[in-house]
């Protein structure tokens, strides 16, 4: 099933490359992927602990280098990210200037590189597919951006190569940080010796640093976050969902796949610098995200804030915050593409994204006005949506770590301040929605037509998918507890 | 059945919700009706669960993580809770079938009436919720209600703005609840009302940590029931629909600030500080408001005013330790000040959305049923015996009578300025001269918005009677009645009435001109002030040094050792991105290989 859900965009790219009809293709293999996911997603067995639907393949016998696949809790929830939102990439995208072909196969092979990225549960496979996915990104935005698309594309490319480099070379001395006897690229493997105590501490900060850093570099961890909103802007709308729904969560995937249960004493010990830099992503950027003008620059910015929420629940290291971080994962993916894609329709007809230049648009543009208000509150953290569910898990998890009655610590006051973020966020967001969608309307964009009507499929599947996360947290919780449990047995 | 009416007393409004949305949005007419028929179902379920015993129903667990954490969604269902229910769906009903009447021609009356479905799924949310997390959910999203509400007319600027304004008001108040919440659920590991409360020694054993805890929560109500300092929002909140005014903004919501305090109640009580706080912040809130009431010329603006006038009675009465008190005035109000705000719609709508009381005048004859019940309204705010706010007032009065003799003056003088505005209200809208020809040729509103005056009139009257109030509310034991309170309260309110009558009677504009309270003491100002000289000056430091020093030093600083790479690169022709990214591709694969497999 796995290998169905992995090889379907892989096998349309290539039909689409060889002259098959692009979008219908497109659709067929997206559609397959998300079918076959939710599939998985009720075979599940929330049971039974470890990896499910395991398939592998030697490749090597000699280097214990096999080709394998499998998925626990959290890497179902990813691939269930991934299959929602490249569905709706796909059927976002509008008409393409040039060679269309190339563009859909991009954006198929950017969906099965993360699919392979996060069904891996192999070192090797895990970074390999990342990189597969990465360098049509690159392409995407500097052939078929706009704007200034090729410094964006070039800053991107630099930068994430610089953020892969690092991480391979954490991922290395990981390998290598065990006696040769143990050495697999193997999850399970690596697991069982990193429980045994054969990684030494003084590795473990290094490799942690080096983890953190790479992995960082991928998110957009404060201060190495300048390529995001850029790309964004410059981005065509399904690659900005894309990449920033799905893609930008393989650092925080990582993160939570290898460097917090494989490292948990580097992971202490960096804990206060991490603590300092996602403080940087919540309340600098979300000061940056004020002074915007843009409405994509706003949302570029705003997608690097809310990593701060993620990071803040994987430094906590317990099982509340942890869990949280998983569930915003989920929810910041599906709602940041949600937002995305309207932005994106938006350009298509105004031209501009210039907050000035534009209000009133929800008189001419209910529904456009409709779902982008859903997803701005989602993305704020509105009860009733994933976001409220995964923020107020961090939340928790973070504010007890440490507590005491006499005097706040340091996760404490991280979590007062990240708090306040809350209220930075509702500034931007509203601001924002005042500026586009409300107030009197610029008579210029009179003859404006509202989304086309089949777009109502790709939005609603966004948003039935943060209510249902919104409303019943539990039926995810159930899933990616048992994993956790394990490493945060204690906490 | 009886286990599941809580239930469907709660969801009724939210399928409202959904069916407007997804089926009969188009149809205006239908819209309306599943609106207005959902919450009347509502209301019957409310009474019938006000006299059935059931206090215990069924819950699920909304996120479950035991031993660490565990949300449930479940319900409380004590006398509090049943007393609220039936007078939020009471009011809320009454108001909806108003606005069959006064959304009648707006082209978003749907729109408008999924927006008050919502409203009444979240408010009674509130209403039931027995735990902390449960309550703050439903609280933002009655956050969101009114957020909809207010920018219903959202192509008018100042509706959006007080709809964006009210919003992240709000926010902030909910900043310092959220963390509150934290705070009590750190100490005692619960988030359940009930649970907290017979752990309520974990946490009084830290006599400073509880009194953090408390202020912090206490900022959730600040936030909610719009007292100072963040009561700004609520006078810009009448940029909404009239109705929504009554219902929102005077009747329910607003009063949910108190209704949490009084359900938390076990919390505030044991930190003599925190209730101090809350006492006097409920206290200056009452007296300024009152004091810019007298001086505001938009009907609805004044009527806002002297909501948060009347919040700040009830805010004081919480910090007296009463909050028998506080729900006493909670449950007069509603009924009151909804049917002020609907008498004021009355005359709104009737004169083609004329707010300025100076251009009216003389409606008294016109408008008959709407000034006879506007009367009653009127003499229930100011506590004229025996209409009911007299009763409910008095009860915070003799409080602060016995226990602070400096709240108690304050309050005096409030009560007076409440006179001394209504007075003034009545005259120039009722009497005197028709000051405009929309005034001269007005007519009575329709039955479908007079009706509901008159029930309203009906229990504004009653409400405070012992026979009526003590059926819905819990009361302690009656204590002496000190006699010498009614009587400086009714002197107060001669006085006031007194001097508002001679010096508004038959006058074309305003004689008096105090700046200040016509600015409403310059708040806004000194906000937007400040936010300017915070907020926006850090923001745009920060905008500024990102990107000309964070991606200017540092990306550029690494791009600057790559364009190396780069022009290398072009020397071998191939320096365009598609193979940069393919040779990277590349060397990462060499790389690996040379150092896992060699």
């Amino acid at each position: 099933m796995l290998l169905l859900i992995l090889f379907a965009p892989l096998i349309a790219a290539a039909l689409i490359l060889s002259g098959a009809s692009a979008r219908r293709t497109a659709i067929v293999a997206c559609a397959i992927e998300l079918i076959a996911t939710l599939f998985l997603f009720l075979k599940f067995d929330r049971n039974a602990s470890g990896f499910q639907f395991v398939s592998s393949w030697t490749i090597s016998q000699t280097w214990g280098w096999r080709f394998a696949l499998g998925a626990d809790g959290l890497s179902l929830l990813m691939l269930l990210l991934t299959a929602i939102v490249s569905f709706c990439a796909i059927w976002f995208t509008a008409e393409v200037s040039k060679n269309e072909n190339a563009f859909y196969s991009c954006l198929l092979l950017i969906s099965a590189g993360a699919i392979g990225a996060f069904a891996s549960i192999d070192l090797f496979f895990f970074y390999a597919f990342h990189e597969l996915a990465l360098i049509p990104t690159f392409l995407l935005i500097g052939i078929w951006g706009s704007g200034n698309r090729q410094t964006a594309a070039w800053k991107i490319t630099i930068y994430l190569a610089l953020g892969s480099f690092i991480m391979l070379l954490g991922l290395i001395l990981l390998y290598r940080s065990l006696p040769e006897a143990s050495r697999s690229f193997d999850f399970g493997v690596l697991q069982t010796a990193a429980a045994a105590g054969q990684i030494s501490v003084e590795a473990q900060r290094h490799i942690y640093l080096l983890l953190l850093i790479g992995f960082g570099i991928l998110i957009s961890l404060f201060p190495f976050h300048t390529w995001a909103p850029e790309a964004y802007a410059s981005a065509p709308a399904p690659v900005a969902m894309l990449h920033a729904g799905v893609l930008k969560k393989f650092g925080l995937y990582g993160l939570l796949r290898l460097a917090i249960p494989l490292l948990p004493a580097g992971a202490e010990y960096w804990n206060k610098l991490l603590i300092v830099l996602l403080l940087g992503n919540i309340i600098y950027i979300g000061l940056v995200t004020i002074a915007q003008k843009r409405l994509d620059w706003m949302l570029g910015y705003s997608s690097v804030m809310h990593m701060g929420y993620i990071f803040l629940g994987i430094a906590s290291a317990n099982i509340l915050g942890v869990n949280g971080a998983a569930i915003l994962m989920l929810a910041h993916g599906l709602s940041i593409a949600l937002l995305f894609g309207i932005t994106g329709e938006l350009r298509r007809r105004t031209g501009t994204l210039l907050l000035e230049d534009l209000g009133g648009l929800a008189r001419i543009m209910p529904f456009a006005g409709f779902a982008f208000g859903l997803a701005a509150f989602a993305a704020i953290g509105l009860p009733g949506f994933a976001n409220f569910a995964g923020e107020i898990l961090i939340f928790f998890g973070a504010f007890r770590r440490g507590a005491s009655m006499a005097q706040f610590q340091i996760f404490q006051v991280a979590t007062t301040l990240a708090l306040w973020g809350v209220v930075i966020s509702a500034v931007y967001m509203l601001r924002a929605y005042r500026a586009v969608f409300m107030g009197t309307m610029n008579p210029k964009w009179k003859g404006l037509t509202d989304l086309r009507p089949t777009l109502r499929l790709p939005i609603s599947l966004l948003v039935a998918g943060l209510l249902w996360v919104g409303f019943f947290p539990q039926t995810f919780i159930r899933v990616i507890t048992p994993p956790f449990r394990t490493y945060f047995a204690a906490k | 059945m009886i286990d599941v009416l809580p239930w469907l007393v709660l969801f009724l409004p939210l399928y409202a919700v959904f069916t407007i949305i997804f089926v009969t949005k188009s149809s205006r007419r239908l819209s309306s009706w599943i609106s207005v028929a959902t919450v009347w179902i509502s209301f019957l379920g409310s009474v019938i669960l006000f006299f059935s015993a059931k206090t215990n129903p069924p819950s699920f667990h909304w996120i479950d993580l035991r031993p660490i954490l565990d949300i449930p969604f479940g319900f409380v269902l004590d006398r509090l809770c049943k007393t609220m229910l039936v007078l939020v769906t009471g009011v809320g009903a009454l108001i909806h079938v108003y606005s069959l009447g006064y959304m009648r021609d707006d082209k978003g009356v749907s729109r408008y009436f999924a927006a008050l479905s919502f409203f009444m799924f979240a408010m009674l949310g509130i209403v039931l919720a027995n735990n902390f997390v449960m309550m703050f959910i439903f609280w933002e999203l009655v956050g969101v209600a009114s957020y909809l509400l207010i920018g219903h007319w959202f192509e008018r600027d100042a509706a959006a703005d007080a709809a964006k304004k009210a919003f992240i008001t709000n926010r902030i108040g909910d900043f310092g609840f959220m963390l509150g919440i934290l705070m009590v659920w750190t100490a005692t590991g619960s988030i359940v009302f009930a649970e907290i409360a017979s752990n309520i020694s974990k946490i009084t054993s830290h006599p400073e940590y509880l009194t953090i805890t408390a202020l912090l929560i206490f900022c959730g109500a600040v936030g909610k029931s719009a007292q100072f300092p963040l009561h700004v929002w609520l006078p810009d909140a009448m940029e909404g629909p009239t109705p929504i005014s009554a219902l929102i903004h005077a009747a329910t919501m607003v009063a949910a600030g108190v209704y949490m305090l009084v359900r938390v109640g076990f919390l505030l009580q044991p930190s003599p500080i925190a209730l101090l706080v809350i006492a006097w912040i409920g206290t200056i809130s009452s007296v300024i408001a009152a004091l810019t009431a007298t001086q505001q010329d938009d009907i609805k603006k004044i009527l806002a005013y002297s909501t948060i006038s009347q919040l700040g009675y009830m805010i004081t009465a919480v910090g007296l330790a009463s909050g028998e008190a506080a729900m006493f005035h909670l449950f007069t109000h509603a009924f009151f000040k909804a049917l002020l705000f609907l008498g004021a719609g009355a005359v709104i709508v009737m004169l083609h959305h004329e707010q300025n009381i100076w251009k009216m005048g003389a409606l008294a004859r016109r408008m008959q049923t709407t000034f006879l019940t506007f009367g009653v309204g009127t003499l229930a705010l100011v506590g004229f015996p025996p209409f009911s706010g007299f009763f409910s007032k008095d009860a915070i009065l003799v409080l602060a009578y016995q226990r602070n003799p400096a709240i108690f003056a304050l309050e005096l003088f409030t009560a007076f300025l409440t006179a001394f505005y209504m007075v003034r209200l009545v005259l120039v809208v009722f009497f005197g001269k028709s000051r405009s020809d929309s005034a001269l040729e007005v007519e009575e509103a329709p039955p479908v918005m007079t009706v509901p005056l008159i029930v309203l009139a009906v229990l504004s009257f009653i409400a405070g009677f012992g026979f009526v109030a003590q059926r819905f509310l819990p009361f302690a034991e009656k204590e002496a009645t000190v006699f010498l309170v009614p009587l400086l309260a009714f002197a107060a309110l001669i006085l006031g009435g007194g001097l508002a009558f001679s010096l508004y009677r038959n006058r074309e504009s305003d004689p008096i001109d105090a700046a200040i309270l016509r600015r409403r003491f310059y708040f806004d100002e000194l906000y937007a002030w400040l936010i300017d000289s915070t907020q926006e000056l850090l923001s745009r430091i920060a905008a500024f040094f990102d990107r000309w020093i964070v991606d200017a030093g540092v990306v550029r600083g690494a791009s600057g050792a790559t364009w190396g790479t780069g022009a290398l690169l072009r020397l071998i022709q191939v320096g365009n991105l598609q193979a940069y990214s393919f040779l990277f591709g590349l060397g990462i694969v060499w790389l690996i290989y040379f150092t896992v497999f060699r």
